[in-house]
């Protein structure tokens, strides 16, 4: 099936309004936030109307039901990573899913399979978001371990070359990022799980903008811990996933303690619930769970493939039209091999921030600054980009947009 | 909004001739200040000599509201004594905070009242005190030498 954008625009009623008086919305910031389609905001606030109570307590009618389409969620999102419902945790966000594995894997003890002793080492790479950085290189610092990375070669792809030496007896962890939300580079993970494996670390995947774009497989990624985040995948804000292994899962210490994650409680001890109830203390995000359960069904139906087919036609298109513009400077393969719809550019002698100001103008949402990466900022030596990002209700008419705002742009700000 | 409003075309030239940039050599305090939001940065160096504002130059990089909103203080504030300093500059913050109300006024800002429509863009606004905030730690610290 191919991608009819204008008829998924149907679908998400924030197109039926107007920016910036009158003008269309053009919106290419998909890579901060999706738009959200009816069925998904129908199925949030269905909850509320309809089904609202604590799920796993209870005796009533009300709480069986809101517990099942929580559940429901739940097999929704495992059957569209290809794990199982065990595996699956609903936390707020990828954010909390990354620090909710950094702290635990912080607490384990030295029996733990998990435990990070002094001396060992977790490699990331150079191109993370904050959020897969500052939990592991925080953690390093806690437990005394060693901080590793990959870095970024000029054409914006990991450098691959010393991975025997990155990844040595000594690494633990090994986190990285599917896709780059600055360069749109999606990392070859089979020669890294491979390596990281061979030593006997783990791959934790930080896929905030690979599975709300591509087909993913976690089972064939050969992964141990995956994280993302409803928000950027059609879904509620609020609610995230981290999956692991069921294997994993189950040697993993909790995190946040409270209500839900026990199995006994005394005065003084406690033991802990079976995953995933282990890692959702306290009454979780149900109706925002719920709608990252009707996002995962809209996007199966329309379909991973398709979308990320139609994302690539858009991109390419993007990234010829900017390479056509002297002055315009892109930062990410210039190629739509292994790559994502996440383009960065500069403009010669145009802060993005005037740029995404005046883009803003014409109705057209750009992101703009250092995409929180700024050591990835600091080794492409920008300290800001500006940053397009497409989905599948974007056309070619958005593209086109976009590279005559630019234009325009540098017309408006030559006339001083 | 017309975006020519937000845009004068001093702040755009202040933005490509920039005044007093360039740390001088000799200085009472430097300041460094980052919007971490967006990765904007500037730097001052202030003297105060007899309680005159007597040196005030900068560095940075950012955007055209940050650099020229920077280069047109450190021309207004220069020669002005520590308490006329601090009027114009909350002239300037309450300026900002005026959201489209105020064109500000121009006996005491100047050309700096060519920043009136920043206040009608919220995101901006921290753009354009991010020279403005540098300077008033600069005088606190100056002041507890
Ligand atoms: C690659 C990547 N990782 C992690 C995050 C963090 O996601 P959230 O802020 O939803 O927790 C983002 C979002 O900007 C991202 O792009």
């Amino acid at each position: 099936m191919t991608v009819n954008p204008a008829l998924i625009r149907k679908d998400f009623p924030i197109f039926e309004r107007t920016v910036r008086e009158g003008k269309k919305l053009v919106y290419l910031d998909n890579g901060a936030t999706s738009q959200k389609p009816n069925s998904v905001i129908e199925a949030e606030s269905d909850f509320y109307r309809f089904k609202n109570a604590a799920v796993h307590r209870g005796a009533h009618q009300l709480a069986e039901e809101a517990t099942e389409v929580y559940e429901q969620a739940r097999d929704l999102v495992a059957s569209f990573l290809g794990g199982v419902s065990d595996e699956i945790i609903f936390t707020k966000s990828a954010t909390e899913s990354l620090n909710l594995l950094a702290y635990a894997i912080g607490s384990a003890e030295p029996s733990n399979r998990f435990h990070l002793a002094e001396g060992d080492k977790i490699v990331v790479t150079e191109m993370e978001h904050h959020a897969n950085l500052i939990p592991w290189q925080q953690l390093a610092k806690r437990n005394r371990a060693t901080l590793g990375w990959f870095e970024v070669n000029s054409e914006g792809r990991l450098d691959l070359s010393q991975i025997e030496s990155i990844i040595d007896s000594k690494t633990k962890i090994v986190a990285l990022t599917h896709q780059s939300n600055v360069l749109g580079t999606v990392n070859p993970l089979q020669e890294i799980v491979k390596r990281a494996h061979e030593v006997g670390a783990i791959v934790i995947l930080d896929a905030c903008q690979s599975v709300p774009h591509m087909k993913i497989n976690v089972k064939e990624l050969g992964i141990d811990f995956l994280a993302f985040s409803g928000h950027k995948a059609l879904g509620p804000t609020g609610v995230g996933i981290l999956w692991g292994r069921s294997e994993m899962l189950a040697d993993l210490p909790p995190f946040l303690f409270g209500g839900s994650m026990i199995e006994t409680v005394s005065m003084t001890e406690a033991t802990w619930a079976n995953p995933p109830k282990r890692f959702e203390a306290g009454v979780p995000n149900m109706a925002q769970a719920v709608g990252l359960g009707a996002a995962v069904k809209y996007l199966t139906t329309i379909g991973l493939e398709s979308i990320h087919d139609h994302e690539m036609k858009l991109t390419q298109q993007l990234i010829h039209g900017l390479q056509s513009n002297s002055d315009v400077e892109i930062y990410g393969p210039a190629g739509c091999d292994m790559r994502g719809g996440v383009v960065s550019f500069s403009l010669a002698n145009i802060h993005p921030h005037d740029l995404g100001q005046f883009l803003d103008s014409q109705g057209i949402a750009v992101r703009t600054g250092h995409h929180c990466a700024w050591p990835l900022n600091r080794k492409l030596g920008v300290v800001a980009t500006t940053r397009a990002s497409v989905y599948l209700y974007n056309d070619s008419s958005d593209i086109d947009a976009l590279l005559l705002g630019v234009c325009d742009a540098q017309r408006f700000f030559a006339r001083a | 909004m017309d975006l020519s409003n937000l845009y004068q075309e001093v702040i755009l030239d202040h933005y490509k001739h920039p005044e007093h940039k360039g740390l001088s050599l000799e200085k009472d305090v430097q300041v460094h200040h980052i919007n971490p939001s967006c990765g904007d940065e500037i730097t001052i160096n202030l003297t105060m000599r007899d309680g005159v504002v007597s040196d005030l130059t900068w560095d940075g990089v950012g955007c055209s509201i940050s650099m020229a909103s920077a280069s047109m203080m450190t021309g207004l504030l220069h020669g002005k004594n520590a308490a006329e300093a601090t009027v114009i500059v909350e002239s300037f913050v309450d300026l900002m905070h005026s959201k489209g109300t105020s064109q500000g006024d121009e006996n005491v800002l100047e050309d700096a009242v060519a920043f009136a429509g920043v206040s009608q863009y919220p995101a901006r606004i921290k753009c354009a005190l991010l020279g403005w905030m540098a300077y008033k730690d600069a005088a606190i610290q100056v002041h507890g030498k």
